[in-house]
C-alpha cells in the first residue's frame, strides 16, 4: 500500500474532500435552474410556501458554507481514470480517507453502520462503502453523490416481461405514489431500463447525474404521469411532485426487460472534482 | 401567497383553534425536539417540561458548540403511535415533515395542530433558531430533548384542530390516479 504522502494518493483524497464538500453545500446549476421553473409554475398556494422555504434554504447554506440538508448521506463516488494511470487498491483507499477527512471537518453527519449490528462506524466509510465505481476518462476526476435515506428507502427494482414495456411508465408512478411524502417530494426520478438486476439499479443512479434541465419526449412523458398524481412538495399537494426524469438504458436478455427506480430528493447533490496531480 | 401569515408564540393556547389546514404560520419562542427515543422515555418518566401549551418538533439536530448548526424535521409518522399522552397532556402543536395518521388527526381535533416544516431545509431552520437548554443529552445528540428559541420559523398548517388534513387530502387524490393504472 502507499503511503498517504504519496502524490496521486493525496491529490484523490484532496479531490474527495472538496467534490463532497462542494455537493452538500452547493447544488449544481441544473438542479437549481428546475427548482427555480418549477417554483415560478407551482399554482398551489401551499406548494408555492414549500418553493419558498427550499430556495431560502439554498441560498443561506451556500452563504454560510454549511451543508443544505442534515442527512448529507452516503458516499457514492464515480472515479474516471485516465489511459497513463494504473488502477490500485490505493485508489479505494485514498477516497475513502478524504471521505473521513470531510465527514470529521464539514462536519458531516456520521451515517454509515454494520447493516446487522447497526454499529456506527463513525466516519462514513465502512465494508464496501464509499461506494466506487470506477470507469476510463480522459482525466483522473472524483464525483461524490451524497445519497440521503428518505429517497434511496423509496427506491424499487422489478423485472418486467418484455412484451410488456408499456408498464414502465406504471412502475415509476407507482413508486413515487408509494413513497408518498417521504422522499421529500418535488423528487428527482432516475431510471435504468435493460442491462441486469444489478446493472438496471446502477443504471438509475448513474441517470440522476445526467442534466435535469433537459429531457427526451419519453421522460417528459412519465414526468406529466408522475405529477398528475397531486402529491405536491413535502405531500401537501400540488403540481410538482417530481422536477425531472432522467433515464439511462442498456442492453439486456431477449427474455429480459428490468426496470429500476432510483428516487432523489430536491436537492439532487453532486460534484465533479478533478484530482491534480 | 395571497393569505396572511399568522404570528404565534409558544406557549400555545386557544388561538391554534382558529387554525386552518394551508394556513401559512410563522412560529416564535421555545419548542421541545423528541424523536422516537425521547417520546418513549416522556411516556414512563414524564415530560421534562411543562406541557401546557407547549410545541413538540420532530427533529434530530446536529448541534456544536452550543449552537444549532442543522435542524430539519425529521419524519413524523414514526411518531404516529406516540403523540397522545402529549397532545392530553396540553401540547398544543407538534412539528415535522410528511404528516401523522388517522389516530394522531383524531387526538388533535378541538385542541391542537400539526403544522409542517419544509425537508430538507436545515440551513433555513437553524438560521431562525438559538438554543436554550437541553434534557435526556445521554440519548444522544440526535435523541435527546432540546429546547430551542425560535425566531418566526416558516410553517403551514398541515392538520388543523377540526380534522382537516392537507396530506390526507393529497394522499387521496394519487390513490385516484393510481387506480386509473390497473
Amino acid at each position: 500500500m502507499k503511503t498517504p504522502d504519496d502524490p496521486l494518493h493525496k491529490a484523490l483524497a484532496d479531490a474527495t474532500f472538496q467534490a463532497y464538500r462542494q455537493a452538500v453545500i452547493r447544488l449544481p446549476p441544473d438542479v437549481l435552474r428546475v427548482i427555480e421553473k418549477a417554483a415560478a409554475a407551482e399554482t398551489n398556494p401551499v406548494a408555492r410556501g414549500e418553493f419558498t422555504n427550499i430556495l431560502k434554504n439554498i441560498e443561506i447554506a451556500e452563504r454560510l458554507g454549511v451543508p443544505m440538508c442534515q442527512d448529507t448521506g452516503v458516499p457514492v463516488i464515480y472515479l474516471t481514470i485516465p489511459p497513463d494511470v494504473p488502477l490500485s487498491q490505493d485508489f479505494y483507499d485514498a477516497v475513502a480517507e478524504g471521505v473521513r477527512r470531510v465527514t470529521k471537518e464539514v462536519p458531516l453527519r456520521p451515517n454509515v453502520v454494520d447493516p446487522l449490528t447497526r454499529h456506527n462506524t463513525g466516519d462514513n466509510t465502512g465494508a464496501g462503502m464509499p461506494a466506487m465505481h470506477v470507469k476510463p476518462g480522459k482525466t483522473l476526476a472524483v464525483t461524490v453523490l451524497p445519497k440521503g435515506a428518505g429517497a434511496e428507502n423509496m427506491s424499487r427494482i422489478t423485472m418486467l416481461l418484455p412484451s410488456k414495456k408499456d408498464l414502465i411508465e406504471k412502475f415509476v408512478v407507482e413508486t413515487v405514489y408509494l413513497a408518498g411524502s417521504r422522499p421529500c417530494p418535488p423528487v428527482i426520478i432516475g431510471v435504468g431500463i435493460g442491462g441486469t438486476f444489478d446493472g438496471a439499479a446502477a443504471l438509475a443512479k448513474e441517470a440522476l447525474l445526467e442534466p435535469v434541465d433537459t429531457m427526451t419526449e419519453y421522460e417528459q412523458q412519465i414526468l406529466c404521469a408522475v405529477n398528475k398524481l397531486g402529491i405536491g412538495p413535502m405531500g401537501l399537494g400540488g403540481d410538482f411532485t417530481a422536477l425531472a426524469v432522467k433515464v439511462k438504458t442498456a442492453g439486456c436478455h431477449t427474455a429480459s426487460l428490468p426496470v429500476a427506480v432510483n428516487i432523489q430528493c430536491w436537492a439532487n447533490r453532486h460534484a465533479t472534482v478533478e484530482a491534480k496531480r | 401567497m395571497s393569505k396572511k401569515i399568522v404570528q404565534l408564540k409558544t406557549p400555545l393556547g386557544e388561538e391554534v383553534l382558529k387554525l386552518k389546514a394551508g394556513d401559512h404560520v410563522e412560529l416564535s419562542g421555545i419548542v421541545y425536539t423528541a424523536r422516537d427515543e425521547a417520546h418513549l422515555r416522556m411516556m414512563e418518566n414524564g415530560v421534562p417540561f411543562d406541557p401546557k401549551g407547549a410545541v413538540i418538533f420532530h427533529c434530530g439536530p446536529v448541534i456544536r458548540d452550543k449552537k444549532v448548526i442543522a435542524a430539519g424535521p425529521t419524519t413524523s409518522a414514526r411518531m404516529n403511535e406516540l403523540s397522545g399522552f402529549l397532545i392530553e397532556k396540553g401540547v398544543r402543536g407538534l412539528i415535522g415533515k410528511g404528516g401523522m395518521g388517522a389516530t394522531v388527526r383524531k387526538q388533535l381535533k378541538g385542541t391542537a395542530v400539526y403544522f409542517a416544516f419544509t425537508g430538507g431545509c436545515a440551513a433555513l431552520a437553524s438560521s431562525h433558531m438559538t438554543l436554550n437548554g437541553v434534557h435526556y443529552e445521554d440519548l444522544g445528540m440526535a435523541e435527546a430533548v432540546w429546547e430551542i428559541g425560535l425566531d418566526r420559523l416558516p410553517l403551514v398548517v398541515g392538520i388543523d384542530s377540526h380534522g382537516n388534513d392537507i396530506f390526507d387530502a393529497a394522499r387521496r387524490k394519487s390513490e385516484t390516479v393510481m387506480r386509473k393504472y390497473s
